[in-house]
């Protein structure tokens, strides 16, 4: 995956609370065998009409969302299903990072593991965000601080082992087979 | 020694590598099921790094998600109508044969949805961790399992080293006081814990269900509470072993035999919460006053009782959203709203005492002209026995669609799809836009209430029909 140290980017703001997995890719389209090409399912119920023609109201469909990396949600974002195609469709899209109150547990885990950066705010920051539809922010991982245009500087938590996975661009499993040995162990002791 | 909860002695019996402030703890998962959708990623990666599968004999696989129920596609020889599942379901077949894995395939008698099989095999026992990469996995700490979905990057870690990264989870204790009122179910408890909690209060822990209305509930009801812990937001939800977990899983195939059993169940005795342990967070809630329940909105936390309103919260935009999507209006009744579809199945409620409460109900009636009612048991052990029982013929006889097991209606990838527009009085566990298709109208409910609305055609509170 792709290493992480600065985002910087303008926002794109959903600001409805609980959007579910099922919004972010709808089943349909999790037939495939591949992780590839995702995007183009990426919020497909709201994005696009019946006929595949996209909808003009909605905010991806917009020219100034073009080339965001950056997505500010409502509250609980990436409840539901445990499908992992959410945040690849986010990332093939081309998000690099969600912004919320709160962020749905497996969904927030599912983003660690593949370079999508999980960042919870406050209510005010958020409530400052969601106002401030395409502001230019940057989110500086290895300080783990969101800088507002207004030069507000808002510290959010993640641990510091995700953090260096993130920063380096390595994933987690490396590391488990670094403990082959105490697996084994385990195994004949408790299993 | 210290107080410990449930949650706590299953954690510690299985930390390979403990947790310090920088790392996350190194868990061993005990079992883990696997299914054709959130799987083939995860056999790609083992290819590409060169690794085996560590432990095929803790590893369960089956096909559920994509899977058709439609009797001649699985045993007529009708090819799968959607070709990328058919894809799917052949990538599966391939990579069990690659990596050396069992694989409970399409005709084979024990195959049926994951989380149905895991309980039904005896797999799923007491104080084991238990993951797949399916958010429903909740369902399996029925049994006082650690159980959790995953995302498929880390079914890949699982397939590769029996192990995950995981920090120790909150501990949020529900207790449900009381007994449930006859002709509530469990469905309607979870619903109104839903209601009350709401879909994140349990963010970040781990649920356990305890009090004497939870003592009081069969395996299929306390499965069907643990499975939608998920829709509160608390990745695992976990009920105490006692008898009725012991008699449950006794003399199942892969339940421990023998002198086995007798030295597991001495064992599992030991794993309920001990009194004085404490918990991060408790709610308590009085099962007696739980009426049936239905929900109004796009989220298993906009949840009414059958008899009850659609509230008013005027200036709630995203409400009035998720309204506008269900065309329903504030302050409106749901009972009587006419419905299209009626869909009893799901790992929330397709075991057999589901399909007997929608049978009950169903027998010597008929679905209303109009509704398409479509029941879908919960693994081919279930149809058997449902048909042996006589259930499935009053199903067929009431003019319902009796269909293989799987997934199905709940998430529609298999073509098992609701019409747009149309209402779907459903007993599964999620009523998000477009979950059961493009445009359809999900109002979650218990299969007594899904046949009661059957048969009238309209929502309708079962207690009419059970007197």
């Amino acid at each position: 995956m792709e290493p992480i140290n600065v985002i910087r980017s303008r926002t794109v703001v959903l600001p409805s609370s609980n959007i579910d997995t099922d919004q972010i890719i709808p089943a349909r389209f999790l037939t495939t065998t591949t992780r590839e090409g995702l995007g183009a399912a990426l919020f497909a119920d709201w994005r696009y009409e019946a006929d595949g023609r996209p909808k003009a109201g909605f905010v991806l469909n917009r020219p100034e969302a073009r080339g965001c990396q950056v997505l500010v949600a409502g509250r609980n974002i990436g409840c539901g299903s445990s499908r992992e195609h959410a945040p690849w469709a986010l990332l093939d899209y081309g998000f690099r990072a969600v912004i919320s109150t709160e962020i749905a547990d497996i969904f927030r885990s599912n983003s660690l593991k593949n370079g999508l950066l999980p960042v919870v705010v406050d209510e005010a920051t958020h409530g400052w965000l969601v106002a401030h539809p395409g502001a230019e922010v940057e989110i500086d991982l290895p300080g783990a601080v969101l800088r507002l245009p207004d030069g507000r500087a808002v510290h959010f938590l993640v641990e510091a082992f995700s953090r260096y996975c993130l920063m380096n661009g390595i994933d987690e499993l490396g590391y488990l087979l670094s403990h082959a040995d105490a697996i084994d162990a385990y195994e004949r002791r408790a299993v | 020694m210290s107080a410990k909860t449930l949650l706590e002695k299953v954690w510690e019996r299985h930390v390979v590598v403990p947790e310090t402030p920088d790392t996350p703890a190194v868990l061993y998962v005990d079992l883990h099921l696997t299914h054709e959708v959130t799987s083939p990623q995860a056999f790609s990666v083992l290819r590409s790094r060169g690794l085996k599968v560590r432990r095929p004999d803790r590893t369960l696989v089956t096909m559920d998600h994509s899977t058709p129920t439609d009797t001649a596609q699985i045993f007529g020889g009708k090819p799968i109508t959607l070709e990328s599942a058919a894809k799917q379901i052949r990538q599966l077949e391939r990579n069990c044969a690659d990596f050396g894995l069992d694989l409970i395939g399409l005709q084979d008698s024990r195959r049926g949805i994951v989380h149905v099989i895991g309980p039904e095999l005896g797999a799923t026992q007491p104080g084991k961790t238990i993951v797949c990469g399916d958010s429903h996995t909740s369902t399996h700490g029925a049994f006082g399992a650690l159980a959790f979905g995953i995302g498929t990057t880390e079914v890949g870690y699982v397939l590769a080293t029996q192990c995950l990264l995981q920090r120790k989870p909150k501990t949020l204790a529900i207790e449900v006081t009381d007994r449930l009122a006859p002709g509530v179910s469990a469905k309607d408890l979870v619903l109104a814990i839903i209601g009350r909690i709401g879909v994140n209060g349990g963010t970040g822990y781990v649920i356990e269900y305890r009090g004497t209305a939870i003592e009081a509930l069969s395996m299929d009801e306390r499965m069907t509470v643990c499975n939608m812990s998920i829709e509160a937001g608390a990745r695992a939800g976990m009920v105490a072993p006692d008898e009725t977990t012991f008699a449950y899983l006794q003399g199942r195939p892969r339940a421990p035999q023998g002198d086995a059993w007798e030295r597991a169940v001495a064992d599992w005795r030991t794993l309920p919460t001990d009194e004085g342990a404490r918990f991060d967070l408790a709610v308590r809630l009085d099962a007696a006053a739980v009426e049936p329940m239905i929900s109004y909105g796009t989220h298993p936390g906009m949840v009414i009782p059958v008899s009850g309103r659609v509230p008013e919260l005027p200036g709630d935009a995203v409400f009035a959203r998720s309204l506008e999507y269900m065309g329903l209006e504030p302050g409106e009744a749901l009972q009587d709203k006419p419905v299209q579809v009626v869909f009893v199945g799901s790992c929330t409620n397709a075991r057999l005492s589901d399909l007997e409460a929608a049978a009950r109900v169903l027998a010597g009636r008929r679905v209303a002209p109009g509704v398409r009612m479509l029941v879908v048991p919960g693994s081919q052990q279930i149809k058997r026995e449902a048909e042996e029982r006589g259930y499935a013929k009053v199903f067929t006889d009431a003019g319902a669609e009796w269909r293989e097991s799987g997934c199905s209606m709940c998430l529609g990838m298999n073509g098992d799809l609701v019409p747009q527009g149309q209402y779907c009085v459903s007993t599964s566990n999620r009523n998000f836009e477009g979950r059961q298709g493009i445009g359809a109208r999900t109002l979650l409910a218990s299969p007594a209430t899904a046949a009661a609305t059957a048969v009238r055609g309209r929502v309708s509170d079962p207690r009419e029909f059970l007197n």
